[in-house]
């Protein structure tokens, strides 16, 4: 008690260069900390995305290419399927529900999806949250639009407001279609997914679109169609899909399910495992997730490091402390805990501070980070992790601690009582 | 057993370098007020801190209070001179981060036996009351570095003598004060040592002082090795 007494006076007493000592190694935790709670809210976010979905399908190409266009919005299809190879899944006996996807198409640099009524029945998120909506319906008719919120927020659209899909994807398409508005019916309600930052629209707008680009080309001036051509064809066609959700009507029938859909020979096509896709896709970047990890512990480290130079150099000015402790009866050791009380009570001060930085910058960044990078980081009470963290910190500021403190004892064994200033 | 202190044969030398102390016999009764000097280097502070059990002899006995200091353990030694000891040093005798009470109350916080010599009397009180003796009770919640030197070596004293000490050892505590104060402080820490009934073992140059002590030793004349 005594000696932590001591530790601490001594400490305040040494107001600027504790300061300075606590923030570096505050700094350095929060940056520890910081990372973990990123890097898993990346995680989480990442698979969360899509849930119950037991198989993506889509025409023959890579797995993680048909993920990340089909539900990332990344990257770009290069092979549709045709409808009525659709269909004729969606008919399957061991397929429950399916949600067609079309897409190709943005809306000033948002992807524009093409689907039916079953994305907003079936489409599940984060542990099975169903797609909401803020305001209106889900389209359901050829020139319906319904907004991601983000795609609402940002461009700045209401209900009602009239907009125009571009064929191509990217900031700006190759051309407007403006002849052809669609009107928004519909906003989604915040998800933080990549659901947020698409543009929904039906299968048939989606051909509607594509009239007179069978052949790739733009339509020659003078034949575009106009909203109003559309409107008196009546009942149009779908041609095509991109991909499709599919939901089992028994779990244990995917993989059968998937390689069937591998196997079958009508067209060339596939289906993926979300999950498995996901872990796969992650295990990509988990080797950078380590790097970074890496690079954070040895933060702490210099911080810890920082501590230790700014105890060791205190020293030659506390000689003449530490002889007046020895007069005044304590031992080496009283003197090794001292210091190593000291080094404790440092780094456990930057370690809460560090703590506390963290939720601040979290509670002040998450918003932030989530309308620039579109990443939802959860704030939670500090888990099993971040009291790992600490622990590890105050230990190794325990352990370092012994490096002035051992100098100390042996500088006052040395010294005696003798007058050395 | 009336001697405070009976050294035979000390041999003492910081590491491998040369004999510093080489004491045949040294004694002092109990209650005696010493006066100990010589020239610079000729180790009276190694003398002080070989009695306080800072420093182990090589060779020889060191009782003090009829416990051979020289065969105890570091950890005894301390614990000894945590009990029996009060020192004072020259200068710079205080932790700057204690506030005056605290300096003064550091040795009785340190060690039990010290307290338990409080009668019960609270380890602030005893502070106050020792403050109060040396004429800076006004003083005690002030920070040690707002002190000037002389009020500084009253503050050591009261260190020194918290919880009554049979010895106090004080290395040149007056050598950086003028000369009344010299005289008065040394005469406040008469008093005090009286009243605790404590030996002193007092170093300094200063001649002048030696007949206020009730015996003088020359280390020259008592250390074989001593320049
Ligand atoms: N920690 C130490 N390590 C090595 N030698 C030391 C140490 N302390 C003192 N000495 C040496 O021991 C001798 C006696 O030193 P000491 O400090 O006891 O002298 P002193 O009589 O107190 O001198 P002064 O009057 O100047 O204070 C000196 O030669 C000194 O250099
Ligand atoms: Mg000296």
């Amino acid at each position: 008690m005594l000696s932590l007494d001591l530790a601490l006076k001594s400490l305040r007493n040494r107001a600027f260069s504790t300061s300075l000592t606590v923030g570096s190694i505050a700094l350095s935790v929060a940056l520890l900390i910081g990372v973990e709670n990123v890097r898993v809210g990346m995680r989480e976010s990442f698979s969360n995305t899509i849930s119950q979905t037991d198989l993506i399908v889509g025409a023959k190409g890579g797995t993680i290419q048909l993920l990340l266009y089909s539900v990332f919005g990344m990257g770009s299809p290069t092979n549709n399927l045709s409808w009525d190879t659709y269909r004729e899944w969606a008919e399957h006996p061991a397929i429950e529900w399916t949600i067609p996807y079309g897409l190709g198409d943005s809306h000033r640099g948002f992807r524009v999806i093409g689907t039916n009524e079953d994305f907003y029945r079936r489409y599940r998120y984060r542990g099975g949250q169903e797609i909401a909506l803020a305001e209106g319906r889900g389209g359901s008719e050829v020139f319906d639009v319904t907004l991601g919120a983000d795609v609402a927020a940002e461009l700045g659209y209401g209900l009602g407001d009239q907009v125009a899909v571009t064929h191509g994807i990217g900031e700006v398409g190759f051309l407007n279609h403006d002849e052809m508005p669609f009107t928004v019916v519909g906003i989604l309600d915040k998800t933080f997914t990549p659901v947020d930052r698409a543009v929904y629209v039906t299968l048939e707008g989606i051909e509607a679109i594509h009239f007179g680009w069978e052949d790739g080309a733009p339509p020659m001036p003078g034949e575009e169609q106009t909203r109003d051509d559309v409107l008196a064809m009546g009942e149009i066609e779908i041609t095509q899909v991109t991909s499709f959700f599919v939901g089992a009507t028994n779990r244990r029938d995917v993989l059968r399910l998937q390689r069937e859909i591998n196997d079958y020979e009508g067209e060339p096509m596939m289906a993926v495992i979300p999950g498995l896709a996901l872990n796969e896709m992650w295990q990509g970047i988990g080797y950078a997730e380590t790097g970074l990890r890496l690079v954070t512990i040895f933060v702490v480290l210099v911080g810890l490091l920082g501590m230790l130079v700014s105890l060791y150099t205190s020293l030659n000015e506390r000689r003449r402390e530490m002889a007046i402790l020895r007069a005044v009866g304590a031992g080496p050791k009283r003197i090794v805990a001292l210091l190593v009380l000291e080094s404790v009570c440092l780094s456990a001060a930057g370690a809460i501070a560090g703590l506390a930085l963290v939720y601040a910058l979290l509670s002040a960044g998450q918003p932030i980070v989530e309308a620039q990078v579109g990443l939802f980081i959860p704030i939670r009470p500090p888990g099993s992790i971040e009291l790992l963290f600490l622990a590890a910190v105050v230990t190794a500021g325990f352990l370092m601690g012994f490096v002035p403190a051992l100098k100390a004892y042996r500088t006052a064994l040395h010294d005696g009582l003798a007058v050395r200033v | 057993m009336s001697l405070a202190i009976d050294v035979r044969g000390l041999r003492f030398r910081y590491g491998n370098g040369p004999w510093v102390l080489d004491i045949p016999e040294l004694t002092l009764k109990r209650g005696t007020r010493a006066f100990l000097f010589g020239p610079s280097g000729s180790g009276k502070t190694t003398l002080l801190g070989v009695l306080a059990g800072v420093l182990k002899p090589e060779e020889g006995e060191v009782n003090v209070l009829g416990r051979d200091l020289a065969s105890l353990s570091g950890a005894q030694r301390d614990a000894f001179r945590a009990e029996h000891i009060g020192y004072v040093f020259q200068m710079f005798n205080l932790i700057p981060y204690l506030s005056v009470l605290d300096n003064i109350a550091l040795p009785a916080r340190m060690n039990a036996a010290r307290r338990a010599r409080l009668d019960g009397t609270g380890v602030k009180e005893t502070a106050a009351l020792l403050a109060d003796h040396l004429h800076i009770g006004d003083l005690l919640t002030k920070r040690v570095t707002e002190l000037s030197v002389g009020q500084q070596q009253r503050v050591a004293a009261c260190r020194a003598l918290i919880g009554a000490p049979e010895i106090i050892v004080a290395d040149e505590p007056t050598s950086s004060l003028d000369f009344d104060r010299r005289e008065a402080f040394l005469e406040l820490l008469f008093a005090e040592c009286e009243l605790a009934g404590a030996t002193l073992v007092f170093v300094s140059h200063d001649r002048t002082l030696e007949s206020m002590f009730s015996r003088t030793i020359s280390l020259p004349d008592i250390s074989r090795t001593a320049l």
